[in-house]
Formats: structure tokens, C-alpha cells, sequence
């Protein structure tokens, strides 16, 4: 068993070493992919195995990738003249700069938004259920109001990341930022699994099924809630930055605080690859991200008809996603002991 | 920020003025989202698109010669087959399941919505004109739109209306009956899903009617439905479910600080303080529970 996992690993990494590589076209879009796997596998925290159904993550995200871009610039040039200039540069990075400025803003931007989450997180993981999801969802959208009206980052007309400095070879900036994500990702992967198999995970659970009977058992709950999305926004910061880099134009409500895309992707890539499972949002991100590019290329202009439709159909057909599908057909391979009859009597049942 | 309004006063009783008048339109739309909400036990998150629906069907009786005005009438019924639609296609699916479900699945109707109608109107900021000229009062120091008196007053007679057709007719009372006890309802020979269907026929028609008028009054455009369902939502939440003097109170409170936030702070943080304000609230209401080791539910 040990050994059929680590080939599976094993393999996954090579692939994920290879990939530039081999797919040389697509190396934004694998960086793309391997963000929003970190966004899914981090919402699944919560909504997976927490059962608070955040919308508000992107709010880490966005600051995460505000941070990053400002950090970098402000390190060597005053942040409002650069903002001011707009497109046309007369500050550039050397090459020296512009990585230990990269460097600097990713651990800024990830340690910030897990500080803000820990700070807000008193406050709003009070709020149950719907509660949440909404105030989350006003949460995220006031960030994006609110930053696309200050002037030092760009306010409306945004603000443009460090351009990539000029060492050498033409792949060396996808590559660069390919390389980043896929760090990012294989280090998300191996905290979160690595907190599923403690007791962590189990609290997590115990929450979702009943906050006041694991109260009652003596759980400090508030705790735990506040450490599992203080977790979630480390990487999601983190994925943030990597990604403001990567895009490199920096807008309030488009890209940063994009409640309507990455923000409802988040959500919408855990569900489709099955809530509180491990592999779940890594299946459902790839499964969206090849869904999705498919759609915005083919049907320009329809792709949030298309968004809207599939959402509704998921929800609404889809809510265990694959992970739960698979589950129920092939309970075995879950390491769940299935007892024939008993299972018959309850399809009877039904 | 910008303290012009204390060093004015006349300007707080513009702010003022503005704000209820706004807040009574709010309070319309909050009325159909705590009828949903109570009978179905749905947030629709789609409750702002379906406003902006509504008020671009005034728009469009505008442009071909009609008095918007009569998008008031006409909107209205129109949109109820609408949300009559939205119910047989959706939510008839979700009434019963976990309320995340609901938010989602109205979050994928409004995002389809908002495309649709840029599709089919354009991007452009629109409004629909009355005509109506304008009240000046206090030595013309005070300036009020008619359209917005128009808008206030046609918002109340419809509440109203409304609140009387839901204590006497026969399907405001199987509408109430479903909204306590489902079941029970049930058993004693209420369709209850045709009541939810009129229910949500209902809200969608009071979108319509508040859509029509915002069409006259302010402008309409393809995104701006969001900001409409959070404060319907806020002022629900703030009143409670089933409090209709509190719908209006709370609906006239919120108008009026958008106004004071849009004088204070600027028009571009306006939709923000709205959305901050929000999360305000419920972080209020969630420390005032817990002192009671309870939590909003």
C-alpha cells in the first residue's frame, strides 16, 4: 500500500518536474493550475472539513498578491511614483533586485493575510453557517471596494508588477513563476496532508458534524477555527503573490478581489472534486482548470453563462463531487469494510 | 475624507431627505427577500439581478416611447413569470437542502444574469426619465427629485398592498401557514410547492416593481445587482424575520447612512462602507449572542 502511494507521489512530482518541459505552450496555464489547486485544497479547510463555508478567502488572496506586488517595488523605489507612472517605467529592477524583492514580498504576503486572519478571525468565526458564507462574501467584496479606492496601490487604474528583468533566455520567466507555483503547491500539499493525519483534522471534523457537542466535549472549538484559517491564509497568500507575479497587472476587482471568478472557483473546484476529501480539490481544480480554458477559449464572451450554468448544475446534481461519487460506488477502495447485505437493506431503503 | 456636511447642516437634511426616500426602495426589496427567506428558507443571492431586471424592462418601455412609469405595472408581471421560471428550472431543487446549497446555486443564477443582460443590454449605465422635474424646499436650499417622492410613495402603496393581500386572500394565508409549519401545512391540504412557487413569483414581482423604480430614480447597469441583495440582506438581518415595521425602519437607517457615507467618505467608497458595514453588523449581533453563550442561527 505504502509503496503503490509513493509511486503515485513519485510520479505526480516527476510529471510536475517534467511538465515546463514537455508543454513548453502551457507553462502560465500549469502555473495557473497549480494556483488554483492551492486555492481549493485551502478552501477545503474550512469548507471541506471545517463546514464554515467561506466566500471570503479571496480576501487573503488579494492581499497577499497587493502585498507582494508593493513590497517588491517599495524595497527599492517610492511605491507612489511607481503606481503613478502607470505602464511606462522609468524605475527597473536589476535581476538582483527583482528576486530578493520577489523573495521578501511572498513571505510578506503570506504571513500578513495569516496574521489578519488570525486577528478578524475571533470575530467573524462566531457566525455560523450562512452567517459566515455571507459576511465572508461582504468581507471579500468590501476589500475590493475599498482597495480599488486608495491611491498609493494604483487605486482604479491599477497597478502593474515589477516586468520580469532580462537574464538571458526568453523561458526563463515562465519558468520562473511555474517553478514557484509548483513549490507552493507541493508545500500545501504536504502541510495539509500532514494535518490530516493529526488529531487536528479530527476537531476539524468534529466541528463540522457538531460545534456545540465538540464544545461540550471539552474542544476549545474557537481555537481550532481560527488556526485552520489562519493555515488557509498563509497559503492563500501565498498563492496570491505567486500569482499577481505572474499576471503582472494588478486590479482592485478584476484580478486581486475577484469575488466573481477566483473567488466562486475556489468554492466551486472543492465541491466538484468532493468536499473534505485530500485529493478532491486537487482532481476538481484540474478537472475545472481544463473545463474552463476549454470554454473561454471556444465560447468567448459566453464563459460566464457558462460559469453561472455549471455551478447551478454542480451544485444541484453534483453537491458530493467526484470524490464522494467514487466513494459510493467503490466504498473498498476508501478503506470503508462494506457489509453486502447491509448495504442492499439500505439501497432498499432508499 | 470630507467633512463639508458639518460645516453645511443643510446638507444632512439633503443626506437625510435622500436617504429615506432611497431607504424606502431598499425596504421593498428586503420585504421580498424576508418573505423568501421565511417561507422558503432561502438567501437568493440573484434577489439584485432580479431587481435590475425589472429595471430594465422600464428602461426598454423608455426607449420605444412608453412613460416608464407604467414599468411600474408592467414589471412587475413580467417578473413574476420570471421568477416563476427561476423556481421550476432551480429552486424547487434546493428548498430542502443545506442553505449553502441555496447561496451557491442563487450565486450561479445571479453570475448567469449578470451575463445575460450584459449580453442583451449592453454595459452602459442607463436611466429611464421621468420627466418629473423636481420639489425644492427650505429656500431652495434642499433639492428633491420628484421621480424619487414617486418612487417612495408607489413603494408604499405596494408594501401595503401587499401586507393586506397576505392577512386576507386565500393564498397569503396557505403562504403564512407554509412559512410556520411546512409539514403541518402540508397535512392540512396546502400545495405548498405551488405556495413556494407564488412565493418566489412574489419576491421576484417586488424586485420587479423596486427595479422599475430604481430604473426611474438612479441608474441601472448589468453588475450592479450584488450591492442589492446585500443590503436586502443586511436590513433583514437587522429587523428579523417577520418584522415589517422593522424592515422599513432598518431599510430608511440604511439609506441614510449611504448618504452620510457618500458625503463623508466619497462616492467610491460608497458600495464598501455598504458591504463593511455588513460584516459590522453581524460581528455585533455575533458578540451581543455569545454574551448569552448563544451564536445567530
Amino acid at each position: 500500500m505504502i509503496n503503490k502511494n509513493l509511486i503515485i507521489y513519485l510520479s505526480v512530482l516527476i510529471f510536475g518536474l517534467a511538465a515546463p518541459f514537455i508543454f513548453p505552450a502551457f507553462k502560465v496555464q500549469l502555473s495557473i493550475l497549480c494556483v488554483l489547486i492551492i486555492l481549493a485544497i485551502t478552501w477545503n479547510i474550512q469548507g471541506g472539513e471545517m463546514g464554515y463555508n467561506s466566500f471570503g478567502n479571496i480576501l487573503f488572496y488579494g492581499l497577499g498578491m497587493y502585498l507582494c506586488a508593493s513590497v517588491q517595488v517599495g524595497m527599492f523605489f517610492p511605491l507612489a511614483e511607481w503606481t503613478e507612472s502607470g505602464g511606462e517605467k522609468t524605475f527597473v529592477h536589476t535581476p538582483a533586485q527583482f528576486f530578493q524583492g520577489f523573495g521578501v514580498g511572498l513571505a510578506v504576503a503570506a504571513i500578513v493575510p495569516t496574521i489578519v486572519a488570525g486577528l478578524i478571525g475571533y470575530s467573524i468565526l462566531g457566525l455560523r453557517g450562512h452567517y459566515f458564507a455571507i459576511c465572508t462574501l461582504g468581507l471579500g467584496v468590501a476589500a475590493g471596494e475599498i482597495s480599488g479606492g486608495i491611491e498609493i496601490i494604483g487605486a482604479g487604474q491599477g497597478f502593474t508588477t515589477p516586468p520580469f528583468p532580462n537574464i538571458g533566455s526568453l523561458e526563463a520567466r515562465g519558468e520562473f513563476f511555474y517553478f514557484c507555483s509548483f513549490v507552493s503547491l507541493i508545500l500545501t500539499f504536504i502541510v495539509v496532508k500532514s494535518i490530516y493525519s493529526t488529531r487536528f483534522k479530527l476537531v476539524l471534523n468534529a466541528i463540522r458534524d457538531n460545534e456545540d457537542k465538540a464544545e461540550a466535549m471539552g474542544i476549545q472549538t474557537m481555537k481550532y477555527k481560527i488556526i485552520g484559517w489562519m493555515i488557509s491564509a498563509f497559503f492563500c497568500g501565498l498563492a496570491g503573490g505567486i500569482m499577481g507575479g505572474l499576471v503582472g497587472y494588478i486590479d482592485s476587482t478584476d484580478v486581486a478581489f475577484d469575488g466573481r471568478e477566483m473567488g466562486v472557483f475556489m468554492v466551486l473546484m472543492a465541491i466538484l472534486g468532493g468536499k473534505g476529501t485530500l485529493w478532491g480539490p486537487v482532481i476538481g481544480a484540474t478537472i475545472f482548470h481544463i473545463f474552463k480554458e476549454g470554454f473561454w477559449t471556444f465560447f468567448l464572451g459566453w464563459q460566464y453563462v457558462a460559469l453561472g450554468v455549471l455551478i447551478v448544475v454542480i451544485v444541484i446534481y453534483f453537491p458530493e463531487g467526484i470524490m464522494g461519487w467514487l466513494r459510493e460506488k467503490y466504498p473498498e477502495r476508501f478503506g470503508e469494510v462494506v457489509d453486502e447485505a447491509d448495504r442492499k437493506a439500505q439501497v432498499e431503503l432508499k | 475624507m470630507d467633512l463639508l456636511i458639518f460645516q453645511v447642516p443643510i446638507l444632512m437634511v439633503q443626506a437625510s431627505m435622500d436617504g429615506i426616500l432611497l431607504g424606502i426602495l431598499f425596504a421593498l426589496i428586503a420585504y421580498g427577500m424576508a418573505l423568501q427567506w421565511g417561507v422558503m428558507n432561502i438567501i437568493n443571492i440573484a434577489q439584485g439581478d432580479l431587481v435590475i431586471l425589472g429595471g430594465y424592462i422600464a428602461y426598454f418601455m423608455y426607449l420605444y416611447g412608453i412613460h416608464p412609469a407604467w414599468g411600474v405595472i408592467v414589471s412587475p408581471i413580467i417578473m413574476y413569470f420570471v421568477g416563476i421560471g427561476i423556481y421550476k428550472l432551480v429552486i424547487n431543487k434546493v428548498v430542502d437542502r443545506d442553505l449553502f446549497i441555496s447561496i451557491l446555486a442563487t450565486f450561479g443564477i445571479s453570475i448567469l444574469f449578470m451575463q445575460l443582460m450584459n449580453f442583451a443590454f449592453g454595459a452602459d449605465v442607463v436611466l429611464a426619465n421621468s420627466g418629473y422635474g423636481t420639489t425644492m424646499l427650505f429656500d431652495n436650499s434642499v433639492v428633491l427629485p420628484n421621480s424619487k417622492i414617486f418612487a417612495a410613495i408607489i413603494s408604499i402603496i405596494f408594501a401595503i398592498g401587499l401586507v393586506v393581500y397576505m392577512k386576507k386572500s386565500k393564498l397569503g394565508r396557505a403562504i403564512r401557514a407554509t412559512a410556520q409549519n411546512a409539514r403541518a401545512a402540508k397535512i392540512l391540504g396546502v400545495d405548498t410547492e405551488k405556495v413556494y412557487a407564488a412565493t418566489f413569483g412574489i419576491n421576484a414581482a417586488l424586485c420587479g416593481v423596486a427595479g422599475a423604480l430604481i430604473s426611474i430614480t438612479f441608474t441601472i447597469h448589468p453588475y450592479m445587482g450584488l450591492p442589492y441583495t446585500i443590503r436586502s440582506f443586511m436590513i433583514v438581518i437587522v429587523a428579523g424575520l417577520g418584522n415589517l415595521p422593522g424592515v422599513a425602519i432598518s431599510g430608511m437607517g440604511l439609506g441614510v447612512f449611504e448618504e452620510f457615507a457618500d458625503y463623508i467618505l466619497g462616492t467610491e467608497f460608497r458600495i464598501g462602507s455598504v458591504f463593511l458595514l455588513l460584516v459590522l453588523i453581524l460581528v455585533y449581533r455575533r458578540f451581543k449572542l455569545s454574551k448569552k453563550r448563544e451564536y445567530l442561527k
